[in-house]
């Protein structure tokens, strides 16, 4: 269920917020998603699009947060040096 | 509401019955006694046009029985006759493509791209092709023109001639503007002697390069799911990349087969299937580009599944795999070739493929098209 | 990819996965709700990865496949009218009704069309201003904002030749019902990480209250799953039961509020049946008095055609996490992606499909 997938805002427009909208960016593919409902969004920002909309603005500092802490369990495993 | 129940038929023998019957609330409904009455589909759906499981039963059910005969019953993409000595490979296509001019190409080009592609599938030389046009009243004729000359400009470059055609109108409504059926003619060389089932335990298994490029290039322009992108098909006729990959071995390689629709993964298990073999491929070697991926991502669509038009599949025997991978690096249409896979031991047609992590999935035959998906 | 990517690398999966069986002392049993992470698990074969005392079972998250049967019925029947165009999501056009489905009603002349998003049936039916369209509004409520949207600009713009069919569900409930069955065997749970990005977190913690589960809102990807099952293993052998969020990067406790207020707007909770579960009270979401008159089984009476679900498929015990699906005696051989009984098989995110996709060699 969900399929949502993270994409690059590369341009917005519209000022009615019901009817802003964004050229998204996934991968050089390129589509025009709703921001209704993510009125915050700015070109630059990473949005998760589901069926055409934009559901939330992707936290990068929370992302690079989770991922240096996933990686780092890896290094950890990797070294032996993980808490037993 | 009522309406009348058309009483459900069944093709595989259960004996079950399906007397409507009221339930409760007073609709009449049909007791779902039985597995599946949508096993026996009683009309065409398009899923039987999709190269997946669908189409193969309509081949086997309807098709086949009526048809048998020695050489049809081989299954391969193309026909081996034997004509006064001579070994001549025959095929026949229908190129119903949506939109007619589409990124990389057009129905035109396709049609010549594609029946060629069928005969060096083979290992043939293509020499002729007949072209047959289904016109829909209505249509523009400057569309016709374009597309003709495309034809014929393809043809020119890949060396063979359209040597005979037909030309018939439909009415308005019942032609989807423009269909083009081909046939292709071509000699097949001395010693060469290609066939789906002919793959063995340890073969393996190259693909020419990178895949899912025609089927996003035209979904891309689909009604409700445009998106921009710089993908276009790969439109390509194959048979000199066949002629250098022939130089080096006539007979390490075992067959070939062009991934159209249903992709990569149908492929593998028609030849598999036909083979009676297990084929294991490596999904980090399966050349994608990224704007395929993303929106192979974006629709739910997996690019094993989407069609290619302008790429080909050889199972080779490993003795002779390398050479054979340099030998089409070499040629503009094989650069990104890679070995993706191995044939593994006798076993009834299954593919599977072992991901970066390790484990390994079935790559199944889909029952008919994909379909985009929000879940 | 970014944000995809790098919750697929490979060599921290198989950290994590150690990780987890340094944790791990005894069996736990989890259950992961959304049919999309059961996908993922699937296909990347995330199960041969864990210690053998984590087991993993498949719940009802799949909101194509727990569509009631009378609503695809009702939406085939809908269809098959000459003057509809039937808008849909491409899942549902092959899902099974009491006789046929969307393909086959499609072969017979029905006008269905396949959309990637609700707004393109509003530009369908702009431009048939003499057709009515149709659209087949399923989902789980990540996909409640969208359709709700369709219906107030349907609504804003008066455009008159506009319906849905409303077949929301809601997944606190469904959860709720599992933990609360008396053979329920599953000990922590992966929440569903779209859903929450679009509701929050917080329902969850009643429910964590309520039944002492612990649950840990998890994204799509490898990593994601892995690392909510290493916290649900952790909270387990720590004895801990809370929510916790791993997919922090989309999801916060209180979501996207300017989404639920449009839902609030548009839709309320009502109950719903589930395919193959039965009824679940405040389970689902119909249209509001003020936009009723965007209710298609209304406009076209079809609120009364019922249906009967079929005896030998077990998707409820399946979709409940009871069964697994190759403990149903149909399933690979009288059941399959070809010719589904249930749901579950139809739905490439159904838990028997995936199974069998990827599964059915073992």
């Amino acid at each position: 269920m969900c399929l949502a997938v993270p994409g690059k805002v590369v341009s917005v427009e519209g000022d009615d917020p019901a009817f802003r909208a964004a050229r998204v960016d996934f991968c050089g593919i390129r589509k025009t998603v709703s921001l209704a409902f993510t009125p915050e969004v700015q070109v630059g920002d990473f949005v998760l699009v589901h069926v055409g909309f934009a559901l939330t603005r992707i936290d990068e500092e929370e992302a690079a947060r989770t991922f240096q802490y996933l990686a780092q369990i890896g290094a950890l495993e990797e070294e032996g040096l993980a808490p037993s | 509401m009522k309406e009348s129940f058309q009483p459900l038929l069944h093709s595989r023998g259960s004996e079950c019955v399906t007397e409507p019957r009221a339930s409760a609330s007073g609709s009449a409904v049909t007791p779902f006694s039985c597995p599946a009455p949508l096993a026996a589909v009683e009309r065409i759906v398009l899923g039987h046009g999709s190269g997946g499981r669908l189409s193969a039963e309509l081949l086997r059910d309807v098709f086949l029985p009526m048809f048998s005969n020695p050489v049809l019953d081989r299954l391969e993409d193309q026909a081996y006759l034997e004509i006064g000595g001579v070994r001549v490979a025959f095929t026949t296509d229908s190129f119903v493509v949506n939109p007619l001019f589409f990124p990389g190409g057009d129905i035109g080009s396709l049609a010549v791209h594609g029946t060629i592609n069928d005969l060096a599938m083979g290992g043939a030389r293509p020499l002729y092709i007949s072209a047959g046009f289904i016109l829909e009243e209505g249509l523009d004729m400057e569309v016709l023109r374009r597309a003709t000359a495309s034809m014929a400009a393809a043809a020119r470059s890949a060396g063979v001639a359209i040597v005979t055609g037909d030309t018939k109108v439909v009415e308005k409504g019942k032609g989807d503007g423009l269909f083009i059926n081909t046939t292709g003619i071509g000699i097949v060389p001395e010693g060469v002697c290609l066939s789906a089932s002919n793959a063995r335990p340890g073969d393996r298994v190259i693909l020419s390069g990178s895949i899912g490029d025609h089927g996003i290039a035209i979904m891309a322009t689909r009604d409700g799911l445009e998106f921009e992108t710089a993908i276009v098909s790969d439109s390509a006729a194959l048979h000199t990349l066949v002629d250098e990959m022939l130089c080096v071995s006539k007979t390490d390689i075992r067959c070939m087969r062009d991934p159209t629709r249903g992709g990569v993964a149908s492929a593998l298990n028609e030849i598999a299937a036909q083979s009676g073999v297990k084929i294991q491929i490596e999904e980090g070697q399966i050349p994608v580009r990224d704007e395929v991926k993303g929106a192979c991502e974006l629709l739910g669509l997996d690019p094993l599944y989407v069609a290619n038009e302008g790429k080909l599949l050889a199972v080779v025997s490993p003795e002779a795999a390398d050479v054979i991978l340099l030998s089409m690096r070499r040629h503009p249409l094989g650069r990104d070739a890679a070995i993706i896979g191995t044939v593994g031991e006798k076993r009834a047609g299954l593919v599977t493929m072992r991901t970066p992590f390790g484990s390994t999935r079935i790559v199944d035959m889909l029952a008919g098209d994909q379909l985009p998906r929000i879940c | 990819m970014k944000y995809v990517d790098e919750y697929r690398d490979p060599k921290i999966a198989l950290n994590v996965a150690g990780e987890i069986a340094r944790k791990v002392t005894q069996p736990w049993v989890l259950m992961e709700v959304c049919g999309g992470q059961t996908h993922t698990l699937m296909r990347y074969g995330i199960d041969e990865l864990l210690p053998p005392q984590v087991e993993l079972v498949h719940g009802p998250g799949c909101p194509v496949c727990v569509t009631p049967l009378e609503v695809v019925d009702r939406a085939i029947r809908i269809a098959s009218l000459p003057h509809v165009i039937l808008v849909s999501y491409g899942d549902m056009l092959r899902v099974p009704g009491s006789q046929s489905d969307l393909f086959q009603a499609k072969a017979r002349g029905a006008d269905v069309r396949v959309a990637y998003s609700p707004i393109d049936a509003l530009r369908i039916a702009r431009e048939n201003p003499h057709r009515e369209v149709v659209f087949f509004g399923v989902g789980f409520e990540t996909t409640a904002p969208a359709n709700a949207m369709a219906v107030w600009q349907a609504k804003r713009e008066c455009l008159a030749n506009f319906s849905m069919i409303v077949s929301h569900v809601l997944v606190p409930p469904a959860m709720r019902m599992i933990l609360g069955s008396k053979s329920n065997r599953v000990q922590g749970f992966i929440a569903p990480g779209h859903v929450c990005t679009v509701m929050g977190f917080g329902e969850y913690e009643e429910l964590v209250s309520d039944f002492r589960v612990p649950m840990v809102v998890g994204g799509f990807e490898p990593l994601d799953l892995l690392e909510a099952i290493s916290m649900l293993v952790s909270q387990l052998e720590e004895g801990r039961a809370e929510v916790e969020n791993q997919y922090a990067r989309s999801v916060n406790r209180e979501g996207n509020v300017t989404a639920q207020n449009l839902m609030r707007e548009v839709f309320e909770v009502t109950d719903r049946k589930w395919r193959g579960i039965g009824a679940i009270a405040d389970s689902g979401y119909r249209l509001r008095a003020a936009y009723a008159g965007f209710d298609a089984e209304k406009r076209f009476g079809m609120a009364d055609l019922n249906a009967e679900e079929p005896p030998e498929c077990i998707s409820a015990l399946v979709l409940q996490g009871l069964k697994k699906p190759v403990d149903c005696p149909a399933f690979g051989k009288r059941c399959t992606p070809m010719k589904p009984l249930g749901a579950p098989m139809v739905s490439a995110e159904g838990a028997c499909a995936a199974y069998y996709q990827y599964k059915r060699h073992d």
